[in-house]
């Protein structure tokens, strides 16, 4: 297929522009058809608990590196949900049942979206360390999630000044504010009222959170084994 | 065809033009250098581009921006602050919440305001609000009818994510007024997920996020859900993207719950212009 092959043949984690992207194939369209073709090849399941040691992981530059970076802390966000509803903690009600699957489900259609989105300039699957999460505690289940729901959220809003594309702009926007309906449900369930109190959202200005990639990423790495390399992505 | 009559005529229109580009004499070096390659029959085509740079950024299309949510906070701030001070329609246990989202609502009223005035514009004045939309919904100040101020508290903060969402493009140019923007929008999210919550306790089908287009309250505010039922992000089909569950399958919910759509400027002014007296 001579389409896969040029897209194949574009250096994986290297700096792309999307237009460039698009060169190769011919349009978004023509992007999710050779996705849809090369998905077979990466076993969807069982991907984060590769079992050799993790080799460094460079997000690239550009658009393609903030991409990268969204798909990194959502393969983090997916992994730990999936935790979660494989060993549900005691006393998880059916509602929290419900809603935390949803969530799960939530990310999971993030991941993908940005792996298939990415194609071959995807980074590869990252390797987690939950080892300091207690998945049989609420407590720790719980403050675990909204630390990822408020540092997604701050994440995705800090990048959207770094991304070039209005069209990546308006789906990281898409996703932003799905993190912070997760972030502020996660939030009531520890203690009601706190969805979205002066922790996260400044009491003079009525801002949310805002980080930048190197302060999101110093955060995410005490659960990522793999280390990643982000000294590439736009900084302005 | 005249150049220098040409620059003369834009700074006369605004002064301020070089500042714009890259100063006067760079742009007629750069015309003087076009000028072996293009015919001059070109020149108004390679102006229009430096003036649509020069321009296509200027604050004035910010400004409206700005503006433009503004009047949506307005709606909000003045909402909340009117049902705080109707005694009996917010229960005791829900006024903290509601306090702290009235206090966000104000304090985005005050930064748009400041924000518009330091990009040397002139912050809309608030409008007198008609919250029954011209009598679609009871007055729920005066009715004290809770279930109604949940719904547009609901619909007043899912139309704010999707309208602040659609205007994120305009402001690409700001970095600081897009981050800024951003930061209110999440706020509104998580506002809208609280309210949905508190719905749910209360019986409503609504969950903290939006599935398919549904409204959870009825067909006075499908508008404000209109599309919410997209399930193609950037040319990929999410509903053929793995699941969990397995296969190359992701449910319609899953996939319109995970992504949160815009509304354009016209669409959230078509909303709101019933509540606006």
């Amino acid at each position: 297929m001579k389409t896969l092959k040029k897209l194949e043949s574009i250096p994986v984690n290297g700096s792309m522009h999307r237009r460039k992207f698009l060169g190769y194939v011919g349009g978004t369209a023509a992007v999710a058809t050779v996705i849809a073709a090369c998905n077979h090849s990466d076993d969807f399941t069982g991907s984060l608990e590769a079992t050799n040691g993790p080799s460094p992981v460079n997000l690239g530059s550009g658009d393609v590196g903030i991409l990268n970076y969204a798909y990194a802390l959502e393969q983090l966000e997916a992994a730990f949900y999936k935790q979660v509803i494989t060993t549900q903690y005691s006393g998880m009600t059916a509602d929290e049942t419900s809603l935390l699957t949803d969530i799960r489900d939530h990310e999971v259609a993030h991941r993908e979206f940005f792996k298939a989105a990415l194609g071959s300039a995807a980074i590869p699957a990252l390797t987690v360390n939950f080892t300091s999460i207690n998945f049989s505690s609420r407590d720790s289940v719980l403050t675990t999630a909204k630390t990822f729901e408020d540092l997604g959220v701050s994440a995705y809003n800090g990048a959207g000044k770094l991304i070039k594309d209005v069209n990546y702009l308006l789906v990281a926007g898409k996703i932003v504010s799905v993190e912070a309906r997760h972030a502020a449900y996660i939030r009531d369930l520890i203690s009601y009222g706190s969805f979205a109190n002066d922790n996260v959202v400044n009491p003079v200005t009525g801002l949310d959170l805002a980080n930048d990639p190197p302060t999101v990423l110093k955060a995410a790495s005490a659960y990522i084994a793999t280390q990643i390399n982000a000294s590439y992505l736009p900084t302005k | 065809m005249n150049l220098q009559n040409i620059f003369n005529q834009i700074e006369n229109t605004d002064p301020e033009i070089y500042e714009r580009l890259d100063g006067r004499r760079e742009l007629m070096q750069r015309f003087t250098k076009l000028g072996s390659k293009f015919a001059l029959t070109a020149v108004p085509v390679v102006l229009g581009g430096m003036l649509n740079k020069a321009y296509s950024q200027a604050p004035a299309s910010i400004v409206s921006i700005l503006n433009f949510a503004l009047t949506l906070e307005y709606l909000e701030s003045t909402f909340y602050a009117k049902g705080l001070a109707t005694s009996g329609l917010i229960p005791e246990s829900q006024r903290p919440s509601f306090d702290s989202i009235a206090k966000h609502e104000l304090d985005h009223v005050q930064f748009l305001s400041s924000t518009i005035i330091a990009l040397g514009g002139t912050p809309v004045a608030k409008p007198t609000f008609d919250y029954t939309a011209k009598g679609t919904f009871p007055d729920v100040f005066a009715t004290k009818d809770y279930a109604t101020f949940l719904a547009l508290s609901q619909t007043f903060e899912d139309t704010g994510v999707r309208a602040y969402k659609g205007q994120a493009g305009g402001l690409i140019s700001n970095n600081d007024v897009l981050t800024a923007a951003l930061q209110i929008h999440s706020v509104e999210a998580r506002h809208a997920s609280h309210i949905r919550s508190v719905r749910a306790a209360l019986g409503a089908s609504t969950k903290p996020w939006i599935t398919l287009n549904n409204t959870g309250i009825g067909a006075a505010v499908a508008a404000s859900y209109a599309g919410e039922e997209n399930t193609n992000q950037l040319g990929v089909n999410i509903k053929a993207l793995p699941s969990i569950k397995g296969g190359s399958s992701t449910s319609a919910d899953t996939a319109t719950e995970a992504f949160d759509e815009p509304l354009t400027k016209a669409q959230v002014l078509t909303i709101v212009m019933p509540f606006i007296q």
